[in-house]
């Protein structure tokens, strides 16, 4: 009986009035190691993929970087140039400058063991600067952002979770629309876009940034699917996040200079 | 014998860090909705086993951890082992003489709750399964119970734990 109360004083403690928030920073401290315990195996498993390779595969690996190198190299040429447009033009414009943010590696010690939370957990935590809500980015698109941080480990929310919505707008045309989680990876609905919008199947999707959460540009998902159905009021828009929600081991911490407090 | 009272907490203590350990092992995609509930199973055995050591408070503690770890909402997972502890504390004298298929059966049932109940709790958050893939760890847990019981059973005699 006293065991019941407990656990419906906690679970309405938590869900309506978010009252434990230190508290489980604090245990999450205590958890990391099981984490970390967890994680041997897939450790091992790199491990020996690294240290395990043929000399004709690390020599054709070598050569095939060599040569994104190259491309990148050139790709990052024009964009320096394209950059220094971009600020003249802004500048012309009188709008704030875009500023570059700053990141932090974090590797994945963990991805929630329930199918429906889609939570990771991170490697870096308080002591390396984490904060809540900061967002996350893998090398092909926005993530999701933190949502519980502890002293080494920061555990953070994807944005396929059913729980997470994130303000996005079509790279194409500008058109605004906020993209909620189904609870399936990889796939984002976008609610509320009427029927006579002007979005496509193929449009990507960045994140607009007016949730002051998530920096503005970075590419969230693809349209996927559109289903206008005349009886209903809004249009049904599925689509595909870039990034690779299910496959990085790395991921990206974002650090958003604000434009606001100009250092 | 010479020691008497209980002792053996060690060994407890350590099935329930492995359990956790294997409660949070990354799966293949496909398999994640059939992981077994290692810590239930494990809960299930000891209470079973020392329904005087181990019951409802074990539950909740355990429960709280296990939140912890899933990063559930606090009291999910307590809840559902509470309440599995309680089911079993209420059974563990007919679990006792139940030939090994019919435990399964009942572990079956305890574990289908379980999973009932942290269904219930994550629809008050919004963030429920849509198909009733979520009961699939009753059948993989149930299947498993046999080696979860002679390996607890094995850990429990040669410990002497009592």
């Amino acid at each position: 009986m006293l065991a019941t109360l407990a656990v419906v004083a906690l679970i309405t403690a938590d869900l309506r009035f978010n009252q434990l928030e230190t508290t489980r920073a604090a245990l999450d401290t205590v958890a990391a190691p099981i984490y970390w315990l967890a994680d041997i195996p897939t450790r091992i498993g790199d491990w020996s993929d690294e240290h395990i390779q043929s000399r004709a595969r690390l020599l054709e690996d070598n050569q095939r970087l060599r040569r994104e190198n190259l491309v990148l190299q050139g790709r990052s040429h024009q964009m320096s140039s394209l950059q220094a447009e971009n600020v003249r033009l802004r500048a012309l414009l009188n709008s704030s400058a875009l500023l570059r943010d700053d990141v932090l590696v974090a590797e994945l010690i963990g991805v929630s063991p329930d199918p429906v939370r889609h939570q990771l957990v991170l490697n870096k935590g308080e002591s390396d600067g984490v904060f809540m809500g900061q967002p996350l980015i893998d090398a092909s698109g926005l993530m999701g952002q933190v949502v519980e941080v502890s002293a080494g480990t920061s555990r953070a929310l994807l944005i396929t979770d059913a729980t997470h919505s994130i303000p996005v707008q079509v790279n194409r045309n500008g058109v605004r629309a906020i993209a909620e989680g189904t609870g399936a990876l990889g796939t984002l609905e976008i609610h509320h876009v009427s029927a006579t919008t002007d979005i496509q199947e193929g449009d990507l999707l960045v994140s607009s940034g007016l949730g002051g959460r998530f920096p503005v540009g970075y590419p969230v998902a693809v349209v996927s699917e559109i289903e206008r159905d005349p009886g209903l009021a809004f249009a049904r828009v599925l689509a595909t996040p870039s990034a690779a929600l299910d496959r990085s081991r790395h991921v990206l911490l974002v650090f958003t200079s604000d434009p606001d407090q100009g250092d | 014998m010479v020691d008497e009272g209980p002792h053996g907490y060690g060994i407890i203590l350590l099935s329930f860090l492995t359990a956790y350990v294997l409660a949070v092992l990354p799966l293949p995609q496909w398999a994640l909705w059939a992981r077994p509930e290692w810590v239930a199973l494990t809960l299930i055995y000891w209470t079973i086993a020392l329904p005087h050591r181990v019951g409802m408070v074990t539950g909740l503690l355990l429960g709280v951890g296990l939140d912890v770890l899933e990063g559930a909402v606090l009291g999910q997972n307590a809840f559902a082992l509470v309440v599995v502890a309680l089911l079993s504390l209420m059974l563990y004298q007919r679990l006792r003489v139940y030939s090994l298929s019919q435990q399964a059966g009942v572990v079956f049932v305890l574990i289908g709750v379980n999973q009932l109940v942290c269904q219930w709790v994550q629809n008050l958050e919004g963030a429920g399964a849509r198909s009733l893939l979520f009961l699939l760890p009753a059948f993989s847990s149930a299947l498993l119970w046999p080696v979860v019981l002679h390996v607890l059973r094995g850990l429990r005699r040669y410990y002497r734990v009592s």
